[in-house]
């Protein structure tokens, strides 16, 4: 998105001198991008969820680190709009909170992923012959192993390291990346090996450019727009991961808030049946905040990348 | 075609004996084991039970021993259940089966129906739902959509069982039992299906979409047949066609149960087996369990290439 907004961005200046400016294929995808209403829309639910997390908890009278006995388990009310959680925290203020959290693990997992995948899936499809074979061996290994055990292992080994509960969203996010590379390697890599065949690849060795330029100039823009499709749905899927592994008290842990760790409440037989507005809000952010993700997504592959649907 | 196979064959075996090489390790490497974690046992007991489970030998030669009773097919002993691994798993993969194939059933027919539907009416408000749907449906965290519907239908509102098999207690038989467990799947499965039915609708969205757009259409149409028969005889098929693909990678999940699903409704599947025993380190059991997934995604990558080929002769192998 930032690619295609800065572009566009400097391509609306230009338009304004000039009537019949030239028109860039990004400047067309934008101006397709913001026709789907349905993709502006998750765009904007979004962008939303971000400001709200991240600007919101400024706006709150409570903080979250202050324990009130005497505010234990109050149901919402006109004070606090979600009510308060077991130690007496007011919950929205921890949504929000624990919001800022998750959608930094979702992204940043999602960079690491997407870097790790991208680097080795063009290495592989690039350069071909052994280091090919060695990095798609090791995506495959990793493709066999279910990932959801592998977590829990990872997730149990870090309790035993004692890692500080700081410390464990980065892990988390790493953790998250392990798993995900491989299938982004292998799109990227199959990606590449069609663009090697078309006319432009054998034109440029023709022309006898050097590796560095076939590769920067000529390969890697044309595999842009499929990795802005990829790195866009992958925060959905990092979200959804992280909230599982913190659920089941192997991700991010308390008192760090992620919107996964505090349904953990909903394993108390009482807070489940009698105090849903504990672990409802956060199921509904994620749910939210994920949908609106995969919609925008979805639009951006329709506008940038239109062969690749499913 | 043969030399294929033996290629092949050989390559899956390359990656099932790494694979179960990473599994073991991972699993030495997680901290604790299960007689550690047992506080009754005196240390010489504790050091007599490593000597007799051979667990106070070094890694590698741990990992032969797993390793050639493995390919025997003997996964070891269940330590905290005392009995074989694979008869435990015998005994629990059909609940997981059930649950599996019924909402993997549910699963295909809607989205069957309802991707047909939709791609006919592309651009439709029926077709914008269903999109809006699916999104919903690939967005909702599969743990949290089974709290709330537990929440919403079995605590609020009473209409279903929140968990396990059969009621407590009961000893139902026959005819009883069957509609006893059926009431009790019936809310694990709906969110199965809920979780696998949205990208599923929109590959057979899609598939028929292309299908549509095809030459061959247009020439059944341009002969006059009726829009039905271009639809079910002519579009439907070769939309559906690509799809047994997907047969072989739904094969883990058949079988493998669910971790969370299983978890969370507390069902006695092959998924909770695992749950209980992550818990109580029971390694022979956790191994078994996850090498078992490794071998069934293994076969149904092999199968979906092999089905791909006989659904499209233009594939070569």
């Amino acid at each position: 998105m930032t690619v295609a907004g800065g572009e566009t961005a400097q391509g609306i200046s230009v338009n304004k001198n000039q009537p019949h400016a030239r028109s860039s294929l990004w400047r067309q995808s934008f101006r397709r991008l913001v026709r789907n209403k349905l993709a502006i829309t998750g765009f904007a639910v979004v962008v939303i969820m971000f400001l709200a997390c991240f600007i919101g908890p400024f706006f709150s009278p409570y903080t979250d680190n202050k324990i009130n006995m005497a505010l234990m388990n109050h149901a919402p009310s006109a004070k606090h709009w979600l009510g308060t959680d077991t130690l007496g925290r007011d919950v929205m203020t921890r949504v929000l909170l624990a919001g800022r959290i998750s959608l930094t693990v979702g992204l940043a997992s999602m960079v690491l992923s997407v870097f790790i995948g991208t680097l080795l899936g063009i290495i592989a499809g690039y350069y071909r012959g052994v280091v090919d074979q060695l990095i798609m061996r090791l995506a495959d290994l990793l493709l066999t192993v279910p990932s959801l055990p592998l977590l829990f292992i990872i997730g149990a080994l870090l309790s035993e390291w004692k890692v500080p509960p700081d410390y464990r969203m980065y892990i988390v996010m790493l953790m998250l990346s392990v798993v995900s590379w491989p299938g982004l390697a292998r799109m990227i890599r199959g990606q590449l090996l069609s663009l090697r065949e078309r006319e432009f690849m054998q034109a440029t060795i023709v022309l006898g450019l050097s590796d560095k330029r076939k590769l920067f100039r000529h390969l890697l823009p044309n595999l842009v727009p499929l990795i802005i499709v990829i790195a866009t749905l992958n925060i959905g899927g990092a979200i959804l991961s992280e909230s599982v592994l913190s659920f089941f008290g192997l991700g991010v842990m308390p008192p760090t808030p992620t919107w996964g760790n505090m349904i953990d409440a909903a394993n108390n037989m009482i807070d489940f049946q009698e105090r849903p507005w504990l672990w409802l809000p956060p199921g509904f952010s994620i749910f939210a905040t994920v949908i609106a993700i995969n919609i925008f997504g979805d639009g951006l592959r329709d506008v940038l990348d239109p062969k690749q649907k499913r | 075609m043969s030399t294929y196979f033996v290629k092949r064959l050989t390559y899956m075996a390359i990656i099932l004996l790494a694979a179960s090489f990473l599994i073991f390790s991972l699993y030495a490497m997680t901290p604790g084991d299960f007689i550690t974690g047992n506080i009754k046992l005196t240390p010489e007991r504790k050091a007599e039970l490593r000597e007799i489970y051979g667990l106070n030998k070094p890694l590698i030669e741990r990992y032969l021993t797993w390793m050639k009773n493995a390919v025997h097919g003997d996964f070891g002993y269940s330590l905290a259940q005392q009995k074989p691994v694979l008869t435990l798993f015998n005994q629990y993969i059909w609940n997981s089966f059930l649950l599996a194939i019924v909402s993997t059933f549910l699963t295909w027919l809607i989205a069957v129906v309802v991707g047909v539907i939709a791609a006919y009416k592309q651009y439709s408000w029926f077709d914008t739902l269903v999109m809006v749907l699916i999104f919903a449906a690939m967005s909702i965290p599969s743990f949290f959509i089974g709290l709330f519907l537990i929440k919403v239908l079995a605590v609020d509102l009473k209409w279903l069982p929140p968990g396990g098999m059969i009621t407590t207690g009961s000893n139902a038989q026959g005819f009883a039992y069957v509609k006893e467990v059926i009431h009790h799947m019936t809310l694990p499965v709906i969110v199965m299906t809920l979780l696998g039915v949205g990208s599923l609708t929109r590959y057979f969205r899609s598939n028929m979409i292309d299908v549509i757009k095809q030459d061959y259409i247009r020439t059944a149409r341009a002969k006059g047949l009726t829009e039905r028969k271009v639809l079910f005889t002519h579009a439907l098929r070769n939309a559906l066609l690509p799809a047994i693909t997907l047969v072989g990678f739904e094969l883990p999940a058949l079988f493998g149960g669910s971790l969370i699903i299983e978890k969370i409704f507390n069902w006695p599947g092959i998924g909770q087996l695992y749950m209980q025993s992550f818990g109580l380190r029971d390694y022979p059991l956790l191994m078994g369990f996850t090498m078992f997934i490794a071998v069934l995604t293994v076969i149904g990558t092999l199968l979906s290439d092999i089905l791909y080929h006989l659904a499209d002769p233009r594939v070569k192998l």
